[in-house]
């Protein structure tokens, strides 16, 4: 890609002298709390997403236990109500939202583009800190009590009927928010103003693109919900009236407000993944990607339609019919775009030499799930099927689909495939492919059955049900440990690999990118002369190759 | 080329404001300067959504915003406006110094503007004092009396919010100007250093701009 790889990757040196790497460079636990350094603080981030994914994954296994039996016999209705929520606010706000940008894109945005480090250092420490006192306000509500209004808040129980920690709960997602905010307004910074020479917009690796794409989303979205949850709080703090129906406020406007930004949230969550999805889908066919600019666009695309469709939230709630006709043709829409991607992905795939490694095994089960969350999005998108399927298990397949099975699989996918450039560790190969494969399994094991019962009309947020809903809810509950299986095997070799896990080299997947030009762990400053770019991104192509293809136009 | 890239990455300017992840002073003023748009874009947004929810509540209860709103004190209101641009003033001037790298004035320019500031912010206690006293605030004890007593909880509930937040913005940016003026004091901005400065500018002329939309919405429209 830089002027400097001029010869096959493999056979690149291990570049010495380049510096002291950036996890031995300043030691102490202050070296780290008070760090500027994008890598040090992606880590960081990576530790807290991980306890709280841990806490969530909690809240998701009294789920499951609680209904493997039609009764209610494990947690009262309150504390299932309670359960679901914390679940919900700490994956949907802790974890899927800022899991890959907060990690991987503040890890590798700065390297990928050429640069020292993200253009703002000392906001990017700061939105850890926020995500931190967020988190902090979250937890302080779930032993305060617990909260019972469902990740959503939705007014008027939420403002004026909730007997639970609200509040609480509320300005964690608030506080939360900013640290989302100001992680996008870095990247956006970063992207316009810190490019190597030479890396011109069209040259950038997709991830940047699916990150930048986010990056819009985040600071576009986010105020609006985080200024609605505040406006919930002010409602219970001093008894204000926003949405109370008493005196003539409107809960349903509320519930615009709340999904024009909670709907395109669900794309913050994918569009880094899907970033992810392209650099790993190129690397391991050893081509050139499909139709960069149309997947680089897409993600724009997906951002900018991302806005226009959140009224499909609301096809049940008194919103009017033209108002339900014309926000499920915007969503039929936002299909387009995303399914460019699926085919570039798959026209990168033809005639390419695949390998199987555990980041390409990821992103196939990526495809698998997102093929199914996003079919099953069309079947919610219309108006006459979504009165059939709204509030039941249907719908939680299908937004789990998205957002857990496509989001974290692109994330995992990721972290294996730079796991060995963050570390400077290989994690173990065979263990790395098991895990992916205990997660696909898992997951459709776990989710696929309740399409059938939501489907079959099992009503979502209760903790007893029906007993004809059993079959499907043991099942789902099988899945759920196969899949919890599947999370926790690379926690454990992840961390095994940094003691014990053989040297990486610079480039070990032999991939394209400035990252794999640079030492394993990085330096501190990543780069001690600031590459020139005169390749596009993704000339995987041997030399033979573009000669041959060279006559072949002649 | 790459050779090029080695000099200007060696030949670091000796500013001590420099940071370390830029090429040069020129890509750090933009970047920031930058960031600071993108901040405020965030901002427009963050304030939109309470200017959209009080439109939908204007277009459902006009009868109610007009009772409701004649319960502010114009007088008070166009005071305080003309405060606030007069601080849109300083803080300009404050920039202009700045440029010139002339500290002494930047210092004075920002303690006019925080004074102004805390003009701005005394009146608006008088304001929300006059509001308790008439039990003109949301809630149990809310009484404006009239047909319309239940709706203007809600236009009060977003005259309380709307220039609370305000408030909140003004309260944050006197922090900031008092951080400057420290900065100013210690001779920090010169003619190729003056960013911060005019990023403070940038912050405290979009809350200004917020007011110029805020009073007319509030306070003179019946």
């Amino acid at each position: 890609m830089s002027a400097t790889l001029t010869h096959p990757v493999d056979q690149v040196p291990m570049p010495e002298n380049q510096g002291e790497s950036y996890l031995t460079k300043g030691k102490g636990v202050m070296s780290w709390l008070l760090t500027k350094d994008h890598k040090r603080i992606a880590l960081l981030y990576l530790m807290s997403i991980t306890a709280m994914s841990l806490l969530g994954g909690f809240f998701a296994a009294l789920i499951r236990l609680e209904l493997i039996t039609p009764g209610g016999d494990l947690l009262s209705a309150e504390s299932y109500n309670k359960a679901f929520t914390m679940h919900g606010v700490i994956m949907v706000f802790f974890v899927l939202i800022p899991a890959t940008p907060a990690v991987l894109g503040n890890f590798l945005l700065p390297i990928m583009i050429g640069a020292r480090d993200l253009a703002l250092p000392r906001i990017n420490l700061l939105s850890w800190y926020i995500f931190i006192i967020g988190a902090a306000f979250t937890l302080y509500s779930m032993i305060s009590g617990g909260v019972d209004t469902g990740w959503t808040f939705y007014t008027p129980y939420s403002s004026t009927y909730a007997n639970s920690a609200v509040i609480t709960a509320a300005l964690g997602a608030f506080i939360s928010g900013f640290s989302s905010i100001l992680t996008g307004l870095n990247f956006i910074v970063t992207v316009h103003k810190m490019r190597a020479p030479g890396l011109t917009w069209f040259r950038l690796p997709l991830f940047v693109w699916g990150n930048y794409a986010t990056a819009l989303v985040q600071i576009l979205g986010t105020p609006v919900v985080a200024m609605t949850i505040l406006l919930v709080a002010m409602e219970r703090l001093f008894g204000f009236s926003f949405f109370n129906p008493n005196t003539g406020g409107d809960p349903i406007l509320f519930q615009h407000m709340f999904w024009f930004y909670s709907h395109p949230a669900v794309y913050l969550m994918i569009l880094p993944a899907m970033g992810v999805i392209s650099e790993l889908v190129t690397c391991f066919s050893r081509k050139r990607v499909f139709g960069y600019s149309f997947i680089a666009l897409s993600s724009v695309a997906i951002a900018v339609f991302g806005f226009l469709v959140w009224g499909h939230h609301l096809f049940v709630s008194g919103q009017s019919v033209y108002g339900g006709m014309v926000f499920s043709v915007l969503t039929f829409i936002v299909a387009i775009p995303s399914a460019v991607k699926v085919f570039n992905w798959t026209a990168t795939l033809y005639k390419g030499s695949i390998s199987y490694e555990a980041p390409m095994l990821y992103a196939f089960g990526f495809f698998g799930l997102f093929l199914i969350g996003g079919l099953t999005g069309l079947f919610c998108a219309n108006v006459a099927v979504d009165v059939h399927i709204h509030d039941t298990y249907f719908i939680v397949a299908h937004f789990h689909y998205i957002m857990v099975g496509g989001a974290i699989m692109g994330y995992l996918g990721g972290m294996h495939f730079w796991w060995p450039k963050i570390t400077g560790r290989m994690y173990p190969e065979t263990a790395g492919r098991i895990s992916a494969i205990f997660v696909f399994l898992g997951f459709n094991l776990t989710f696929f059955p309740q399409f059938l019962a939501g489907y079959l009309g099992m009503p979502r947020r209760y903790h007893a049900y029906p007993e004809e809903f059993q079959i499907w809810n043991i099942m789902s509950s099988a899945g759920a440990v196969v899949l919890a299986i599947g999370y926790t095997l690379p926690m454990i070799y992840f961390t095994w690999s940094i003691f014990a896990g053989k040297k990486a080299p610079a480039n070990p997947w032999g991939a394209k990118g400035l990252e794999w030009t640079i030492p394993s762990p990085p330096p501190m400053e990543n780069f001690e002369t600031i590459p020139v770019v005169t390749e596009e991104a993704y000339a995987y192509a041997p030399e033979e190759d573009e000669e041959h293809e060279v006559n072949h136009h002649v | 080329m790459s050779s090029q890239a080695l000099e200007q990455s060696s030949a670091h300017p000796a500013n001590p404001n420099f940071q370390h992840q830029y090429e040069d002073l020129q890509q750090q003023y933009s970047s920031t300067t930058f960031g600071m748009w993108v901040f405020l874009v965030q901002e427009i947004l963050f304030f939109g959504s309470l200017f959209c929810a009080y439109a939908v509540y204007r277009s459902m209860y006009p009868e109610a915003y007009s009772a409701a709103s004649h319960h502010l004190n114009v007088a008070l209101g166009t005071f305080n406006t003309v405060v606030l641009i007069g601080s849109s003033l300083t803080m300009a001037l404050a920039v202009r110094c700045a440029q010139l790298g002339r500290n002494k004035g930047v210092f004075g320019y920002l303690l006019a503007t925080f004074m102004l500031g805390n003009v701005f912010l005394g009146v608006k206690v008088v304001e929300y004092s006059d509001k308790f006293k008439h039990h003109l605030v949301p809630g149990p004890n809310f009484a404006m009396g009239g047909p319309y007593n239940e709706q203007a909880q809600i236009y009060f509930s977003m005259y309380f919010a709307m220039t609370g937040l305000h408030a909140l913005h003004m309260i944050i940016g006197a922090g900031l100007l008092i951080f400057f003026m420290w900065k100013a004091y210690n001779n920090t901005y010169s003619t190729d250093f003056y960013g911060p400065i005019e990023n403070m500018g940038l912050y405290w002329h979009f809350v200004d701009i917020v007011w110029i939309f805020l009073f007319p919405m509030l306070y003179l429209i019946h």
